[in-house]
């Protein structure tokens, strides 16, 4: 899942400064699987907002909507009765929520209350860990299902660098060397032979460096199947 | 036992502390009260194993944002008795009180001159 979190309260007030009637909108998606963007978390910041508001003698209308998702339009357009009564509309997505949102009402502004910070999963409950680096190329067949790409700060393909030590990357102690996971699984399983191959320089144009990208599926363009 | 607690104690009784969330807590804050308090039961005596140790999870969590907000985080706290702790639960009462009559009004009024204090 996309993985996020909440902006400080002090950002967000900061941009609600001048409203004074705001949307909050929540996603159902992976921000709700990550407990910080689904109905629970949209209510604990609009009451968090109206708290400092009236703290600060400006009280501030606050509405909620959690949407299915923000990555659709089907979803986007649930609000478009009301979307242009606010003042503004902060968005409690990952990064394409406030974008879709944007798109779609031309007139409003909308005010991302999250960080999006990565693809990963919870590998304890209230932790997760990034997984994926979204390059657009999948080689983790090489390594046994584990991803130097995402997992290893240099993204190095054809083994550790120097700064591994006791499992550890040198960037800190917290973070695994994920080349140590892979050098280790090969040997469990008897087949360190399988890094000796030479690893084709990779081209990057699939991920970011390409610029942004787009997923075309002909079979559903042309309508469903 | 005829114990005598403060008046402006408002009780609002739950099954167990467990249900108590957060946005329970911040909307007492956010509609006026001065401070609110949670009485769960002893810590490994819930008879729903942990209901009261959540409760103090979340405690603690408006505590912080409380404390991100500029507003005193003791006007939350979190306590333990058992229900057959009647003085001590009427110590507390009092002892709630008396920390927040220190602490005085809320801010959260809504009024500017508030922003002085």
């Amino acid at each position: 899942m996309i993985v996020a979190d909440r902006k400080s309260l002090e950002e967000i007030l900061e941009m609600v400064e001048d409203c004074k009637k705001i949307l909050i909108v929540g996603c159902k998606g992976c921000v709700t699987v990550c407990n910080v963007g689904g109905v629970k978390e949209v209510e604990i910041l609009s009451s968090s907002l109206k708290i400092a508001r009236k703290k600060a003698g400006i009280e501030i209308e606050i509405d909620m909507h959690t949407l299915e998702r923000q990555c659709d339009n089907e979803y986007i357009e649930q609000i478009k009765e009301t979307v242009n009564d606010y003042d503004a509309v902060v968005s409690m997505a990952c990064g394409v929520g406030p974008q879709f949102l944007s798109e779609m009402y031309k007139d409003q502004k909308f005010f991302p209350a999250l960080d999006t910070t990565f693809f990963g999963g919870a590998t304890e409950h209230g932790v997760w860990e990034e997984r994926c680096a979204g390059c657009g190329t999948c080689i983790i067949h090489k390594y046994d299902g584990l991803c130097p790409v995402a997992r290893c700060a240099k993204s190095l393909l054809h083994g550790p660098c120097g700064g591994s030590s006791n499992s550890a990357c040198e960037i800190s102690k917290d973070t695994e060397c994920v080349w140590d996971s892979i050098v280790r699984k090969k040997m469990e399983q008897g087949r360190l032979e399988d890094l000796l191959g030479v690893t084709e320089a990779r081209d990057w144009r699939s991920a970011r460096d390409g610029g942004p990208r787009r997923s075309i599926r002909e079979e559903l363009v042309q309508g469903n199947i | 036992m005829r114990l005598s607690y403060p008046a402006n104690v408002k009780i609002i009784q739950v099954p167990c502390t467990g249900r108590v969330d957060i946005i329970h807590l911040l909307n007492a804050i956010e509609d006026g009260a001065d401070g609110v308090y949670v009485a769960g039961c002893l810590e490994g005596e819930c008879h729903y194993i942990s209901g009261n140790l959540k409760a103090r999870r979340k405690v603690e969590y408006v505590q912080k944002t409380l404390k991100e907000l500029g507003i005193e985080p003791e006007r939350v706290a979190m306590y333990n008795l058992s229900s057959a702790q009647g003085a001590r639960f009427a110590e507390i009462a009092n002892e709630v009180v008396t920390k927040i009559k220190e602490l005085g009004p809320t801010p959260v009024t809504n009024k500017k001159q508030n922003n002085a204090a």
